[in-house]
């Protein structure tokens, strides 16, 4: 679905993302984990191309987006869930996610619907609040709000950028099992967390950012017992361990 | 047949993506906290960011059996010590052993490797899997025994040795798949003609044979007289253990690990790639071991690859079994032996002259080792006696040095021939 080899990228001098070689399958969760400010954010960034890689290739489905501009990249089927949710406070729910198919435009009202449909049974809350202006919602309902929103493109691999941040534990609860849904009804899913703990568990496999660059990847599983991981994001000695 | 199918049967392109983003993690992980690594990437002023290809390994610095006896015994671990589950050493080297460790997610990755070689020779959940590999600090007995247990078989951890109760138990518990050197499996079907038993009245289907050189000649020997369907598997201490290649039931080669290993056959003298499909010898960089990953290690054996696709499907390269050793080393009943060690035994004796010659033979399809020496004028003259008990300390030291039984001769000063230049010691007799 997605490789990256070597892809260097930042802003001006900085380099924030430094040799970074990665890849997603199709069908998997693959989490990028790392500290704040590790370059998780402006790697993403670079694969939606609102920042311009310096170096290496980015590969979607055989395709190089490097040369890319950003508006291009949705409608090959990558996109993102921006952290901050970023949804239009003052249109309505609805308004939202109809926004959200605009690069399905020529397809008519029928599969709009049935995309619409599609949504309000994956989160049933923006069923109730279909009508309510956006900036009215919670912050766990905008950012399932974002989520339908991505997903009314009929995306091929989805990108997201700290789904969990500002959200109560029982809401990012909720919001990790519908990332776990979207995956097993054969979405493709690009996590960024520095809810690392969380993301591991859900995620089939994951990198671990650090200065920009990958110090670790490997089964979710076996990041969560590497112990140097353990202390760097998980927050604790395995010293329980039976 | 296939263990983790994905791996096994991935597209090379998706292979080199994964051995670039492991490896790319490898050497940042050696350049950081193996002080070794550390040290060799700056004298070669290694920019380890610039790697953008697998090809790029030829960039790297080799790893020498030497470094890793130079760090003994824990100076190439990658982790601290409290993360590391499992030690082992390699099987008998000179003076120094090499020690090696393993963090839960090695052992995890070492048992499926290790089910992968099984599942490819045939072996499966409902078979009976006698381990006559030496248990302990050898990684061939616990290597294989993980992996049988991670496929779900029937283990029996019999151990090396006692040939007798290996038959009973073989003809008792209905072993199927039986796993050792090749040379013990030899030594076992001749055992088994001795008294009286019919291998094929045995439930035993395949063997799992490894730790020694062996031919293809061997391979059909042990095949007819235990009526079973023989495989290789190859492994080094040093790199993991069992489970770095084996061979399909094709019989053709032995496939590599290559989503865990990445492999190199160079010349051995000029340390350059040989052509494709040229013999030369392995070199080996780990892609995702935690606790000891080596670099471009120099595994002293010689091979080729054999390019070309394999009917089985798996897309990992393979390479033919084990064609001999670049060094002088010598692999006796599966145990290393370097005769500098021999050497050094014999001139700690009293009594002997620094003369001595080694001679390797199989017998009875099982190697034997006899070493002669040349024993002073003064005690040779002496009472029979005195002779006996020098051979009795010369043998036990060297037991106690090599970890085999060797035979042991005496003979007078100055009856070995001398050499002008370089000494040729061992004469090996074995045609492998």
């Amino acid at each position: 679905m997605l490789k990256i080899r070597n892809l260097e990228s930042g802003y001006g001098k900085i380099r924030a993302v430094k040799h970074v070689s990665m890849h997603v399958d199709a069908g998997e969760i693959v989490t990028i984990i790392g500290a704040n400010g590790a370059g998780q954010t402006t790697l993403l960034a670079t694969i939606a191309g609102l920042v311009k890689a310096q170096a290496g290739d980015i590969v979607f489905r055989g395709q190089n987006l490097r040369a890319l501009a950003a508006e291009k990249i949705p409608a090959l089927g990558c996109v993102m869930v921006p952290e901050g949710r970023q949804v239009f406070a003052s249109m309505s729910v609805e308004e939202n996610l109809i926004l959200g198919a605009h690069v399905l435009q020529k397809q008519g009202r029928q599969v709009l619907e049935e995309l619409l449909e599609h949504q309000y049974a994956l989160f049933p809350v923006l069923r109730e609040r279909k009508g309510q202006l956006a900036g009215t919602l919670s912050g766990g309902e905008q950012q399932m709000l974002a989520m339908g929103r991505a997903l009314m493109s009929r995306p091929q691999m989805v990108m997201m950028d700290e789904p969990s941040t500002g959200l109560a534990p029982l809401i990012v609860r909720e919001i990790f099992q519908i990332i776990v849904s979207l995956r097993d009804e054969g979405n493709t899913v690009l996590l960024v967390e520095q809810n690392a703990k969380a993301a591991l568990a859900i995620a089939d496999r994951g990198y671990v950012l650090e200065t920009g660059k990958v110090i670790l990847q490997g089964p979710a599983a076996d990041l969560l017992t590497n112990q140097d991981v353990q202390r760097a994001y998980l927050g604790r000695e395995k010293i329980d361990e039976a | 047949m296939y263990w983790q199918q994905e791996n096994e049967c991935m597209s090379r392109a998706d292979l080199e993506q994964l051995q670039l983003e492991r490896l790319q993690s490898t050497l940042y992980r050696v350049g950081t906290h193996v002080p070794f690594y550390r040290q060799k990437f700056r004298e070669m002023k290694l920019d380890y960011d610039s790697f953008d290809s697998p090809a790029d390994i030829r960039k790297l610095p080799f790893t020498m059996k030497q470094d890793l006896r130079d760090n003994y015994p824990y100076g190439m671990f990658a982790v601290p010590l409290r993360e590391v589950v499992r030690i082992h050493s390699s099987s008998g080297t000179t003076g120094m052993a090499t020690v090696v460790g393993y963090t839960r997610n090695d052992i995890n990755n070492w048992s499926d490797l290790v089910a992968r070689v099984l599942s490819a020779a045939g072996v499966t959940a409902d078979d009976v899997i006698q381990i006559a590999f030496g248990y302990g600090l050898f990684t061939g007995g616990f290597g294989l025994h993980y992996g049988a247990e991670r496929l779900g078989a029937s283990v029996i951890p019999i151990s090396s040795g006692n040939t007798k109760r290996q038959i009973q138990i073989m003809q008792d518990f209905k072993t199927t798949a039986l796993v050792c050197t090749p040379s013990y499996a030899l030594n076992i079907a001749d055992v088994m003609m001795d008294m009286g038993i019919n291998p094929r009245g045995l439930s035993l289907k395949f063997g799992l044979f490894g730790a020694e050189p062996w031919s293809e000649a061997m391979r059909r020997e042990i095949n007819e007289k235990l009526g079973i369907q023989s495989t290789d598997n190859y492994g080094l201490s040093e790199v993991m253990g069992p489970g770095v290649a084996g061979e399909c039931q094709e019989c053709n080669g032995l496939h590599i690990n290559e989503d865990h290993f990445l492999a190199e056959v160079l010349n051995p003298e000029t340390l350059e790639p040989v052509e494709p499909g040229e013999i030369g010898e392995l070199v080996i960089t780990t892609l995702t071991k935690e606790a000891f990953p080596v670099i471009r290690y120099r595994t002293r054996d010689l091979t080729r690859l054999l390019p070309e696709p394999c009917p089985c499907g798996r897309t990992f390269t393979r390479m033919h079994r084990i064609l001999g050793r670049t060094d002088d080393m010598l692999i006796i009943k599966g145990v290393n032996v370097f005769p500098t060690q021999i050497e050094s035994v014999l001139l700690g004796i009293d009594g002997t002259a620094p003369h001595y010659r080694i001679i390797v033979e199989r017998e009875n399809h099982q190697d034997k080792a006899t070493v002669m020496v040349e024993v002073k004028e003064s005690y040779f003259f002496d009472e029979m006696k005195k002779q006996g008990a020098l051979i009795e300390t010369i043998k036990s030291r060297l037991a106690s040095e090599l970890g085999i039984g060797v035979a042991v001769k005496l003979v007078e000063e100055k009856t070995l021939e001398r050499f002008e230049g370089k000494g040729q010691r061992v004469i090996d007799k074995r045609k492998i």
